[in-house]
Formats: C-alpha cells, structure tokens, sequence
C-alpha cells in the first residue's frame, strides 16, 4: 500500500518541504460535519431541556401572581383564612374524586395488563391492547357526556338500594340523587378515563419481566400466579406506581368530564347524593362568569395554584417511592 | 431423597419441529451426569424436557417416556408445577430474585409451599441451604442485602442455595459456569462434586475439562444440520468418552476437531 513518494521518505527528510510535514497531526483530522452535527444536536436538546423551564416557571409566576387578589385585600390585609374555607372543600372534593377512581381502575388496570402479557394467547392480546388504547382516544367531553346521560341514571337504583341498606355510613347517608350525578358517578367515569394509561404502563413494564427471573420462580416449582408474584410484581412495581401516578395525574386535573357528570354543590361526606365539586370543574364552571381582574377571578386562579401544588407532591411523592428501594430494584 | 432419570425413545418437539429426537438413557440417583455438544445440538432442550421447563414455550411437548423413579414425569394428570418442585434447576446465567434480600432469595421456593415456619426454623433453613452451597461464611452477616450484590460467582451459588432448599430429587444445572471466571467456576465444580452425595446432578456445560473432571457419565449430543433433529450420539462413562469413544463423531469433537 505504500505509495512510490513514502518508500523514498527518509532520502527526502532533509528536504525543506518535508520539515513543514510534522506538524501535521493524522489524528486531528476529523469529520467536521459531524462536529458541527453535534455541537447543533447538543445545543437543540439544551434548548428543550431548557423551554420545559422556562414553561414551568412562566406557569408558576402567573398563578402566583395572578392569584394575590385572593389572598390579600387592600383594606383587611391577608385574607388567607377566608381563601383556605373556599378552597378545602373543592381540594377534597378533588381527592375524593380521584381517589374513587385509582381504587376503581387500579386493579382492573393491573388485571387487565396481566392478562395481555402473561395469560391471553398471543393473537388476542394484541388486539385487547389496541383496544385498550382506543379507550384512550375517547376525548374527555365525550366520557362526561356518556357519564351524564347514561351511566349517572344506570347508577340510581345502585344509590337508592346504598342508601337504604348501608345508610348508617355516612359514605351513603344524605338523600341519593335523582339524577346520579354525584361524585361518585365522577369518580367512576373518571376511573375508565384513567385506566387505559395505567393498563399500557403496566403492560409496557410486566412484558419487560427478565425471562430468566420468571423462569427463576417457575423451577423452584411456582404456579403462573406465584410466578407473578414472585417476579414480575417485584420487578414492575416502580412502573405500577408510576402508572398509577399519571393516573392520578390526570384524574386531578380532569375537567369536562367532571364538569359535565357533577352538579356541584357544598361539601358533604356522601357520596350518593348531589354534593362536592373538584377544582378543575369549579375553574371551567366559574371561569366565564368572573370579570377579568375582579376577586373572584383571581380566586380561581388561586384554587388552580393549589391544583398545581397538589399535582406536584404527588409526582414528588411518587418519585421518593419508587427511589426508596433502589438497591432491589434490580437495575444494579 | 435422590431419584434416577430414564428416558425411553423421548422426542422433544416443538410445534412441529423436532428439536431432539430418540433419546435413551439411564441416569441413576446420586451421581453427575454431563451433556457435552455443539450448540444448537438439543442438550440444552433435552435437559429442560426433564423438568418440563421447555414448555414455557407454547407448543412444546414430547413423546415417549421420561421417568422419575418408576414415575413417568408426562404421564397424565401429572402437573409441572410439581415435577419442577422435585428436579431443580440452575441456570446459565445467575438469576437471584433481585428485589428479594439474599435470606428471601434462600426461602423462596420454600415459602411456595405456602408452609409456615418459625423464624428459627427460616433461620436454620437458610443456614443450611447456604452452608450447603459454600456461601454462608461469605454472606452471614449482610443476610438482608440484596441478592444482586453479591458477585456473580456468589450469585450463582445463592441460585444453587435457593434450588437445595427445597430438598429436590434431582438438580440440573444449565451451563451453570459459563458466565463465571476461573476460580467461581472451580468452587462451583467443588460443590458439585459435594452435592452428588445427596442429589442426581445432570449438567450441560460447553467446556470439556469441566465435563471431565466433575461427571462420572457423559452423553454427547450432536445435529446432523440445520433443521435437523438433534441426537445423543453416545453415552457412556467420562473416562471412556474422552479416552476411548466408540463413535467417530464423538472422537472428533472431544479432541476438538470440531465444535
């Protein structure tokens, strides 16, 4: 391979065009497009990294800001115990709700994806997951709609016969409602909203399950069911968590559907009869009817600074959760 | 404690396609067995045939007799679950449960059977498992750290430890060293020849001084081809395998003329 100018160098060294050669360095040179490939790819994901900021801060500063007529009035001064009773009830009401609906879509979640990658026969799973996914392009105002008119009159009888036979919890005391839009009915519509993206979390994760974990248990003489509890729960609890948490994520902030299922009211422990309201349905149902910088608009804004927070220690939470048992996780 | 192993005419399929075809053998309590080949050869999906753990597979099945004892381990009406809990199995690659403490990953099986013990008698359980697999001076004292820590030659003998146990009848053990350096690979080999005084020990293993210094008997296995059933070729005693096979095919392959 050696070219004819090469096999002569050393006769040539000491010729004044070859001592200009050495300091050139074989190494340096490089691609340069692809240099410039990467200085712009790093920059644009810097950028991005730095938009979800930016976005994030924006968000904070104007609920804050925006929110200080709610707090603070020129002539009374801080008025925080006046926001704090308007904003529990509609705080509690939100968790009620979204905590109806994680219990509801949970197990069926955790079931269903269950089933998809460890007990159907490999033709039908795939089509249960795309329909499980269908469930999620449903837009919300059609789930309030369906919650409104069908399942909130289905759900009567079921509020009458609590009522009747379970009355002595408060749960079902209070007159159930006529009309079934209750929180409960909220909470259940809520539940089929959510669970389709619990359900795809979970399936995503128990498909990941190491073969060689499962098939750890299945020779130590485990049933599929001991299997599962022995490998792939272990093994997808994080991803269980963090599918419940975007759940919930969404339960909280959900707003048509809600606004649409629930007649709000005051805040009361039953759950059957009309009652409760949650705070993405009071900022859509308030919204319109608030002048722009009046009091009232501001305390919506407030309210939703308090949605922001809740969503936040939740997300936080979840985190610490799933980080609490690292050294087992597996990833090691 | 400790059962033999025969198979009569087993064909090992799966779907349609015939992995291992016609194998016969007698393999008798308290002694190791090797399975030495090429890969691809059905060693491998022979041994896990004698669990049934092949079946994890969807259309795996067999034909022909496989026993246990006197127990045929595909006759009907027999579950997997427990022909899994009397022939144990070790693995190619160490797989302690890795969210389970290295005490949990020991009780593991046993706890399957849903038997409530004491928590003396989990502690005695543990100790002898793993006093059983030469761990317990390694790890007496961090019994609640994670299996996962643990180095992979330690992880392997915690996965030994977990299949002891549970008392089985028979262990196989896949390629049990193949992911495991020189010296974990030779305390592996010393529990072996150990655990061949209480349990039938049927190992595959790729590397043939292994096959030779642990198996009192060994089986060759070989493919005539792609696609092709495979075939145990000969079986016989260690010492003649290597020094005197009777069959061609087998010479070639132990003097490494192949494979």
């Amino acid at each position: 391979m050696t070219s004819p100018g090469e096999s002569h160098s050393p006769a040539k060294a000491t010729e004044p065009s070859n001592r200009q050669e050495p300091s050139h360095n074989a190494l340096t040179t490089s691609d340069s497009g692809g240099v410039m490939g990467d200085r712009v790819f790093s920059g644009l994901a810097l950028l991005a990294g730095v938009a979800i900021l930016i976005t994030l801060a924006f968000v904070a500063i104007f609920l804050s800001f925006n929110s200080v007529g709610a707090v603070y009035r020129e002539e009374e001064g801080l008025i925080l115990r006046q926001f704090l009773e308007y904003a529990y009830p509609l705080v509690i009401g939100t968790l009620i709700a979204s905590l109806i609906a994680l219990v509801l879509a949970t197990p069926v979640a955790v079931g269903v994806a269950l089933y998809i990658s460890h007990f159907s026969p490999p033709r039908l799973s795939k089509s249960i997951g795309y329909l499980i996914d269908l469930l999620a392009a449903i837009p919300s105002v059609v789930y309030g709609a369906w919650g409104m008119s069908f399942l909130g009159p289905a759900l009567v009888p079921v509020y009458g016969w609590l009522h009747q036979h379970l009355g002595f919890i408060p749960l079902f005391a209070g007159n159930p409602s006529q009309t079934g839009r209750t929180i409960f009915t909220a909470g259940v519509v809520l539940g089929v909203m959510i669970l389709p993206i619990i359900t795809s979390v979970c399936r995503e994760i128990f498909i990941q399950t190491p073969k060689l974990h499962e098939e750890a248990a299945l020779a130590l003489g485990a049933t599929r069911w001991e299997m599962i509890t022995m490998a792939v729960f272990p093994f997808a609890r994080a991803g269980i968590i963090s599918g419940v948490m975007l759940g919930l994520g969404r339960a909280l902030g959900e707003t048509m559907a809600v606004a649409l299922v629930l007649s709000p009211g005051l805040l009361t422990a039953s759950l059957i009869s009309s009652g409760n309201s949650t705070i993405p349905a009071e900022i859509a149902l308030g919204f319109p009817e608030a002048p722009p910088g009046s009091e009232r608009q501001a305390q919506l804004i407030a309210i939703g600074l308090v949605l922001f927070v809740i969503t936040l220690i939740v997300n936080m939470t979840a985190r610490w959760i799933v980080n609490r048992h690292k050294d087992f996780s597996g990833a090691n | 404690m400790s059962k033999s192993i025969t198979a009569k005419d087993l064909n090992v399929y799966y779907g349609d396609f015939l992995a291992v075809e016609g194998v016969n053998i007698e393999i008798a309590a308290r002694s190791v067995t090797a399975f030495i080949g090429p890969s691809g050869c059905g060693k491998t999906t022979f041994l896990r045939s004698l669990n049934r753990m092949h079946e994890v597979l969807p259309g795996a099945r067999v034909e022909g007799q496989l026993l246990l004892d006197d127990d045929d381990i595909y006759g009907p009406g027999v579950d997997p679950v427990t022909v899994r809990s009397m022939v144990g199995m070790v693995f190619q690659r160490p797989n302690p449960f890795p969210t389970m403490s290295i005490r949990d990953n020991v009780l593991a099986g046993y706890r399957l059977n849903g038997a409530r013990m004491s928590k003396s008698q989990a502690d005695g359980i543990v100790e002898g498992a793993l006093r059983g697999a030469n761990l317990w001076n390694e790890v007496k004292d961090r019994l609640d750290k994670p299996g996962s820590g643990l180095s992979g030659g330690q992880q392997q003998r915690l996965c030994i430890a977990r299949t002891v146990a549970v008392k089985p009848e028979v262990i196989l053990m896949d390629e049990p060293c193949s992911a495991l350096d020189p010296i974990s690979t030779l305390a592996i080999e010393d529990l072996i020849s150990e655990l061949q005084k209480e349990y039938t020990i049927v190992i595959v293993t790729h590397n043939m001084q292994q096959a030779a210094r642990v198996s009192q008997k060994t089986a060759f296995f070989n493919i005539a081809g792609t696609g092709k059933p495979g075939k145990m070729i000969e079986y016989a005693e260690t010492s003649t395998i290597f020094n005197n096979p009777t069959n061609q095919q087998t010479e070639r392959y132990v003097s490494g003329k192949f494979g």
